[in-house]
């Protein structure tokens, strides 16, 4: 268990589609400051639990709570508590009609009340963190996938998030992009930010995660840090996974 | 195998010209300089009864444009309204919001015109409506129904992702919609949205039952004057046509210009 403060609890969180069970009894506590990497199969209901957390999806029972308030409680907004969850996803998601620094800028001067000055040079230091200042007045189609992520990635740190949030940020990009995305996920996590990460890429696990979880049937099958789950696997499922993959 | 979707798009305006159709010989070309050029033709071969036509008309294509521009803009709001309504999560406003669309479209519009001015007229609070405002609320309402599918389909065409993009970003419904959905929407929404409006422009010469003077009972008021029915008709035939190739050629180009941010 991680020693920091929890500052997303998840409670006996279940979801169901019908007869299929996505979530099964899930709960997880995840400290700040913490990296955690879920890894599983398809259907294993990793993104339902990650898209759970910012009620992208809604559980039917138990409870989900981001840094002390819950977040299927209609009596929380849970517009405010997103500000604090940046969500990247698969496929990049940028608003095509606006530009690249406009993608960023969007967020913070309606929601944050910027002006556009202090917005525009948040804008410009992300850009440069994520080293694509030279396309900031271009619209995102006419970025590779590698750079559309890069940019997806500094739109969410624009609203200032505690926690970041990665639903298979790589799993549509071409190999050859998939390193420039991940560097910059690498950066992130040294600077301490709170990341959970759905994800496929091992050596990123490796790398970066304080623990490894494993979800197979919409339940957590074992958690542990990346020696323990790389090295030696308890659970057979877990076993059988990695050797498909590794 | 993924089925192949095909579409096919049979509107009630005037055809769209294709991009690719610059060429001279295109059907477009060929309608506009033949219209024209008939009349030319004809005001300077016979000057008596169709030059005098073509004065006479004016007037009438300017209460035309105002019928038909009035009628667009309040279509434009029933239809974002509706549109919204028919996406609406909420059971009641989603069948309001479908029940005005079928009961609209399962009447036809001289009805709704004859519903308004003259069925209507004799309920006190719209006995006193003018021509005009009965007609632009008819039409407004009639195609209000169309615009709200045009609005549903379009905004139904933007990818589920760009919702959860916004709303993850912590954008509420309304600011998804109208700084992240719509905007991208339009270019979907704009093609369709300009085929009802030369669609409009031609119903509007219905209105010409209530005593409107659009260019159709300018047409007719000339002829019962004069007599000369065919010169007058054909003019007023030709002046609409002319008038709907200028407005179809102009969202084609619109359409183009609506592409910006896309790569080809």
């Amino acid at each position: 268990m991680s020693a920091t403060d929890p500052i997303i609890t998840i409670e006996h969180a279940s979801k169901f589609f019908g007869p299929l069970k996505a979530l099964d009894d899930v709960s997880l506590t995840i400290g700040q400051g913490e990296k955690v990497v879920i890894i599983g199969p398809s259907g294993s209901g990793k993104s339902t639990l990650l898209r759970a957390i910012n009620r992208l999806e809604t559980i039917d029972q138990g409870t989900i709570m981001v840094d002390g308030q819950d977040v299927n409680s209609s009596k929380n907004n849970i517009n405010a508590i997103r500000q604090e969850l940046g969500m990247v996803f698969q496929s990049f998601n940028l608003f095509p009609h606006k530009t690249v620094r406009r993608n960023l800028t969007m967020a913070p001067m309606r929601l944050k009340k910027l002006s556009l000055e202090e917005a525009d040079q948040t804008a410009t230091h992300l850009l440069q963190k994520v080293g694509i200042l030279d396309k900031a007045d271009v619209f995102p189609t006419m970025l590779s996938g590698g750079q559309q992520q890069r940019v997806a990635i500094a739109r969410a740190l624009a609203m200032n998030p505690k926690i970041m949030l990665f639903d298979e940020p790589t799993s549509a990009l071409d190999p050859e992009m998939i390193g420039e995305v991940l560097d910059v996920m690498v950066t992130l996590a040294r600077e301490g930010m709170t990341m959970v990460v759905v994800t496929h890429e091992m050596g990123f696990a490796r790398e970066v995660a304080d623990r490894v979880i494993f979800m197979d049937g919409g339940q957590i099958v074992e958690v542990g840090t990346p020696e323990h789950f790389f090295e030696n696997p308890e659970h057979p499922r877990t076993k059988k996974f990695l050797s498909q993959i590794l | 195998m993924p089925q192949k979707q095909v579409t096919i798009d049979v509107g009630d305006g005037a055809a769209i010209p294709s991009r690719k159709d610059r060429g001279l010989f295109s059907a477009w070309w060929l309608s506009f300089i033949g219209a024209v050029a008939i009349i030319c033709y004809l005001c300077l071969s016979q000057p008596d009864p169709y030059w005098r036509v073509l004065k006479f008309l004016p007037d009438g294509i300017l209460v035309t444009f105002k019928v038909t521009i009035l009628s667009i803009l309040l279509s434009l709001i029933i239809g974002l309204i509706t549109g919204l309504g028919r996406l609406s999560r909420n059971r009641t406003v989603n069948l309001i919001a479908s029940t005005y669309v079928e009961v609209v479209r399962g009447i036809p519009l001289l009805v709704q015109l004859f519903y308004i001015y003259y069925a209507l007229g004799r309920v006190e609070l719209f006995s006193n409506l003018p021509p005009l405002s009965a007609a632009v609320m008819a039409m407004a309402i009639c195609y209000g129904a169309y615009m709200g599918e045009v609005f549903r389909a379009g905004i139904e065409s933007i990818d589920k992702g760009q919702t959860e993009a916004a709303r993850s970003l912590g954008f509420n419904r309304i600011e998804t919609m109208f700084m992240v959905i719509l905007p991208q929407a339009w270019r979907t929404i704009l093609p369709p949205v300009g085929n009802e409006f030369i669609a409009l422009l031609k119903d509007s010469s219905l209105v010409s039952i209530l005593a409107v003077s659009d260019i159709l009972r300018r047409g007719r008021e000339f002829a019962s004057e004069s007599f000369y029915y065919f010169e007058a008709f054909t003019m007023v035939a030709l002046v609409y046509l002319i008038i709907t190739l200028i407005l179809s050629k102009g969202v084609s180009k619109m359409e183009q210009r609506l592409n910006y941010y896309e790569r080809d």
